[in-house]
């Protein structure tokens, strides 16, 4: 049992338990300190110094991110010595800030800007150093645009590379004056280890990490009469693109994003869980081609387990640290991809429109998709696959921009064709969604009969945040043509957060880790809390994502990707078998081994 | 030397005749005989902070487990201080043995000496003491040994945390306190960390019981001091001389006749003016040093010698905690724009201010004492900061 601490804010009594900061305690007591460096989920750094206050009987003030509660203590958070030290460190940081406010992409939703404005610094209290700076800007990446000039060097980014991601593609360089966040050697972004995960950018308070943003080009497809735009957007986009127009955590608004993406101009408005289905179905059908040929054929030559390979950020970080394995990953395309790819040959066949004249563009969690769109190998249908990627936040941008009121539009329905979905799609959005998705239709394949769980929720593979999740399914009672897995003990892994995808890796490379399958999704709680979602992302918000995507499959009439009648219909149509050659052309990649330094 | 400035020979003084008697002597007694004579002799830190050294190892001893350090802090860095240097040529056996004393006291098997990456050129002379050690502490059964790591030249690696940073191979930040090293220090494990000076003290503390050690110095600050003397005087060199003197005397013993001011305690510490050295004591009761002791005449602008101090702060920053990284900077181009006129003179008032600031919100020593040399200079040589 954990003490209780009782102390004093303010005048005001609080009991928190031991080990709690004075930030937090104030919280509890509804008061608030302002941060800048502190991140909920990210360890306490202390750098910033915003949020000190005044300790009574305590000369110095202190930190209240990093200072435990003790017993008695008795804190002040509004002295006259607290308010000139945290209008002294903002003046500060606004010194060696590029404050071109009115410039950045960060503009009103920027921390540092915020705290300026509450704390009315006016005339700059001290002499400008940024312009006397040479300051870098990196933006000769696809994904991540890195702009010294507005970093305030709170270590945000530093700390969730190394601790959510455990990449380290970026850290501290240079001491004093010089001090920076950098690469390795300085090199710039698209040549080190970066996944493209974003998780930088949606910690950044300011505008130093931002993504690379293409609305104006969308907006100029859109524009174009020569043009036919189609849009596709990921499940975690339904239940966080409210957060991003003023509305609370948690919502989900499928019906008034593809509203409003009519309203937008869009020719078409589609759905990647179309092609979440289409994946279910390739894949699921790759791991148990694979299966047969290591328990039937006892082909040596193949990898097992394997893992998925929907997540951009997750196969370059494989790519960079794991490259030994890459016969291991799915040979199949992401959503995304897919749909690319089959927007410029199957819809363009279908709706006779000549494919250079589409416009492909995808609405994403995910700021690695802008990287993988961008890949070489993505341009199967003979034009890029995809167009431009915009994250949910660049939408949330458009919306504004076209002066919707987003809370009152109505519910509309996706077009056809690739516009339909089903619940197994729409949980591609939450760690395990695409383990649990795979197992509903796997299973049934192989034995004729829904998974053996209520309602079909395979709980046991959903994952949590800050955990492997390691799951089996025995399958017993198979269809004749599949006995050869009769009582075999199908063994999954679940794993959100690259850091997690780490220990994994880690693991069946030293043969702990005895898998089949493995699920990787590269951000924290998978593509809910996707670099590219709202800013802010935190845990709350993310479990509040979650129970969103869980309460949207529930709601879905079809939940099985088996059953989505248009995935049928494309293989009639189109592919005929999964796997089969035109799967091959389209749906399926290679990977590339790349080095980490 | 004058009759008001005692030389001391005690941490210089002979080794004693046998190798590493005074160490043998002292770990055959109980551990609390040991700490209460250190608790005794009023012992506090000679690394500039004075923080008493008995209550820094009861902290540690008082720590469960087994796995704890004794690190010697010989990162000697401060702009003006060459004490350490002297004691590692002259007397290393000493703070080898202080250092064993102190794992014996704290439960501590395994100790390492930081040393100054400038400083490189005395590890051969040192690993043979080391070496020397590791015999007799074989022979007398003492299951504690000694490992030497190098820096590399950062000034801030002499901050306690950053140093266990740097040990631990990581890039050297302070650490934010609480946890303290004598909970959770180096590789998060209880740690003693002291100053080299430290350690020989203990020694001679032990060598001659506390009540003799008493005897030197004043009320709050026993023993004596070495100090790196500096500047304008002719006798610039290492003296081990009596804690608790007026500043005064020392400018009479070592001033050039024409002194101005001395910066007592390095970059990091505070400027006494002339007519203050009556009324300043040396010591923990009044103004603190690490050794350094620097002597400046009339021929020296105070204005370039706080840019020089400003200019030194603003690099050895580390530069993760904002006040410091970003004020250090502010101060520097600050007394530019007052001198060149740039800035009205009531900007030095803003500036103090910030220096204030620094003072309480800085993460860690380095940033906090900045204050010190910017406001004394600033405020007794304030003509000089203008024209």
């Amino acid at each position: 049992m954990t003490k209780e601490i009782n102390l004093k804010i303010d005048g005001i009594d609080v009991s928190v338990d031991d080990g709690t900061t004075i930030l937090n305690a104030a919280t509890k007591a509804n008061i608030h300190i302002p941060t800048l460096c502190y991140h909920e989920d990210l360890c306490v750094a202390g750098n910033c110094r915003v949020c000190v206050v005044e300790q009574k009987g305590s000369k110095n003030l202190i930190a209240s991110c990093a200072m435990p509660v003790s017993e008695g203590m008795e804190i002040f958070t509004n002295t006259g010595k607290v308010r000139l030290a945290r209008k002294h460190i903002i003046e500060l940081l606004l010194s060696e800030h590029n404050a071109d406010c009115t410039k950045c992409y960060k503009n009103g939703n920027c921390e540092l800007q915020m705290h300026a404005s509450e704390m009315l610094t006016g005339e700059p209290m001290f002499i400008d150093l940024a312009h006397t700076r040479k300051y870098t800007i990196d933006k000769y990446n696809m994904a991540i645009i890195k702009d010294d000039s507005r970093c305030i060097r709170c270590q945000r980014c530093v700390r969730t590379c190394e601790e959510l991601q455990s990449v380290s593609a970026l850290d501290v360089a240079y001491r004093g004056n010089h001090m920076k966040i950098s690469t390795f050697f300085e090199h710039p972004l698209f040549e080190v280890v970066c996944t493209n995960c974003g998780q930088c950018v949606n910690r950044c308070p300011t505008g130093a990490l931002i993504e690379r943003n293409y609305v104006d080009q969308v907006w100029d497809a859109i524009y174009d009469p020569t043009k036919h735009v189609v849009v596709q957007t990921a499940p975690a986009v339904r239940v966080a693109l409210g957060e991003a127009l003023g509305m609370p955590a948690g919502k989900i608004v499928t019906g008034k994003m593809v509203a409003a993406l009519k309203r937008l101009g869009f020719d078409s408005v589609l759905d990647t869980d179309f092609t979440a289905d289409l994946t279910i179905i390739e894949e699921g059908h790759e791991l148990l081609s694979r299966l047969k040929r290591v328990l039937v054929d006892k082909d040596p030559t193949v990898a097992l387990p394997m893992a998925t390979s929907c997540s951009p950020g997750w196969i370059k970080f494989i790519e960079h640290t794991f490259p030994e394995y890459l016969p291991n990953l799915s040979t199949c395309k992401s959503p995304q991809q897919m749909f690319g790819a089959l927007a410029k040959t199957y819809y363009a066949q279908k709706r006779n429109l000549d494919p250079k004249n589409i416009v492909s563009i995808s609405i994403m969690p995910c700021t690695a998709k802008k990287f993988e769109a961008n890949r070489r190998e993505m341009r199967s249908s003979g034009y890029n696959d995809v167009d431009y990627v915009l994250t949910t936040r660049e939408l949330g941008i458009m919306i504004r921009q076209a002066g919707l009121d987003f809370e009152s539009l109505p519910d509309e329905h996706c077009d056809s064709i690739m516009g339909s979905s089903t619940g197994a799609a729409v949980i591609f959005g939450t760690t395990g969604g695409v383990m649990e998705a795979a197992l509903r239709t796997a299973y049934e394949i192989v034995t004729g009969r829904e998974v053996p769980f209520e309602g079909i929720n395979v709980t046991p593979v959903r994952g949590t945040e800050g955990e492997v999740r390691e799951a089996s399914i025995l399958i017993n009672k198979t269809l004749p043509e599949w006995n050869f897995l009769e009582g075999v003990e199908l063994k999954c892994v679940v794993a959100n957060g690259l850091a997690y995808a780490k220990k994994v890796m880690q693991s069946v490379k030293d043969g702990t880790g005895n898998y089949h399958f493995i699920e990787i999704m590269a951000c924290p709680g998978g593509c809910l809390g996707g670099g590219g979602q709202p800013i802010p992302t935190n845990r709350e918000i993310r479990s509040k994502r979650k129970a969103a995507i869980y309460e949207e499959d529930m709601g879905m009439p079809i939940r099985k990707s088996h059953e989505n009648p248009e995935v049928a219909e494309i293989y009639k149509d189109f592919l005929g078998t999964p796997l089969g050659h035109k799967s091959h052309e389209l749906l399926h990649t290679h990977y590339t081994p790349r080095k980490r330094y | 030397m004058s009759e008001f400035l005692k030389r001391v020979d005690l941490i210089f003084g002979e080794y004693s005749d046998q190798k590493y008697k005074t160490l043998e002597k002292t770990v055959k007694r109980p551990t609390e005989d040991i700490i209460k004579d250190v608790l005794d002799s009023g012992l506090r830190g000679r690394g500039g902070a004075g923080f008493p050294t008995a209550m820094k190892w009861k902290f540690a001893m008082e720590q469960p487990g087994d796995e704890k350090y004794v690190i010697c802090n010989a990162d000697e860095g401060e702009p003006g201080t060459f004490k350490d240097r002297e004691i590692l040529t002259k007397v290393p056996r000493k703070v080898f043995a202080g250092m064993a004393i102190c794992g014996k006291v704290i439960g501590a098997k395994k100790g390492y000496m930081y040393l100054r990456g400038e400083y490189r050129y005395l590890l051969p002379d040192l690993l043979k003491e080391i070496e020397e050690y590791e015999k007799t502490a074989k022979g007398l059964g003492i299951d504690f040994s000694i490992e030497i790591r190098m820096g590399s030249g950062a000034y801030i690696c002499g901050e306690e945390s950053a140093l266990f940073e740097s040990m631990e191979g990581k890039r050297g930040e302070p650490r934010n306190k609480p946890p303290y090293p004598t909970i959770a220090g180096y590789l998060s494990k209880p740690t003693v960390i002291n100053n080299v000076e430290t350690f020989v003290n203990v020694l001679m503390i032990c060598r001659i019981g506390p009540v003799k050690y008493k005897k030197l110095g004043t009320l709050d600050s026993r023993g004596s001091k070495v100090f790196s003397v500096s500047g304008d005087t002719p006798k610039a060199g290492i003296y081990e001389l009596e804690l608790g003197m007026a500043l005064e005397k020392f400018v009479e013993e070592f001033g050039d006749g024409d002194t101005k001011a001395v910066q007592v305690g390095g970059a990091s510490g505070f400027c006494v003016p002339r007519k203050k050295f009556k009324d300043t004591i040396i010591g923990f009761e009044g103004v603190p040093t690490g050794g350094s002791m620097m002597i400046f005449n009339s021929s020296r602008s105070m204005y370039n010698v706080l840019h020089n101090y400003l200019d030194f702060f603003e690099e050895e920053s580390c530069g993760q905690c904002t006040p410091c990284r970003v004020g250090c900077q502010q101060l520097r181009i600050g007394i530019e724009a007052v001198k060149r006129g740039d800035k009205p003179i009531n900007y030095l008032e803003q500036l103090m201010k910030l220096s204030e600031t620094m003072k309480i919100t800085a993460k860690c020593g380095l940033g906090q004492s900045v204050a010190n040399s910017f406001s004394s200079i600033v405020n007794n040589f304030k003509e000089e900061m203008i024209y």
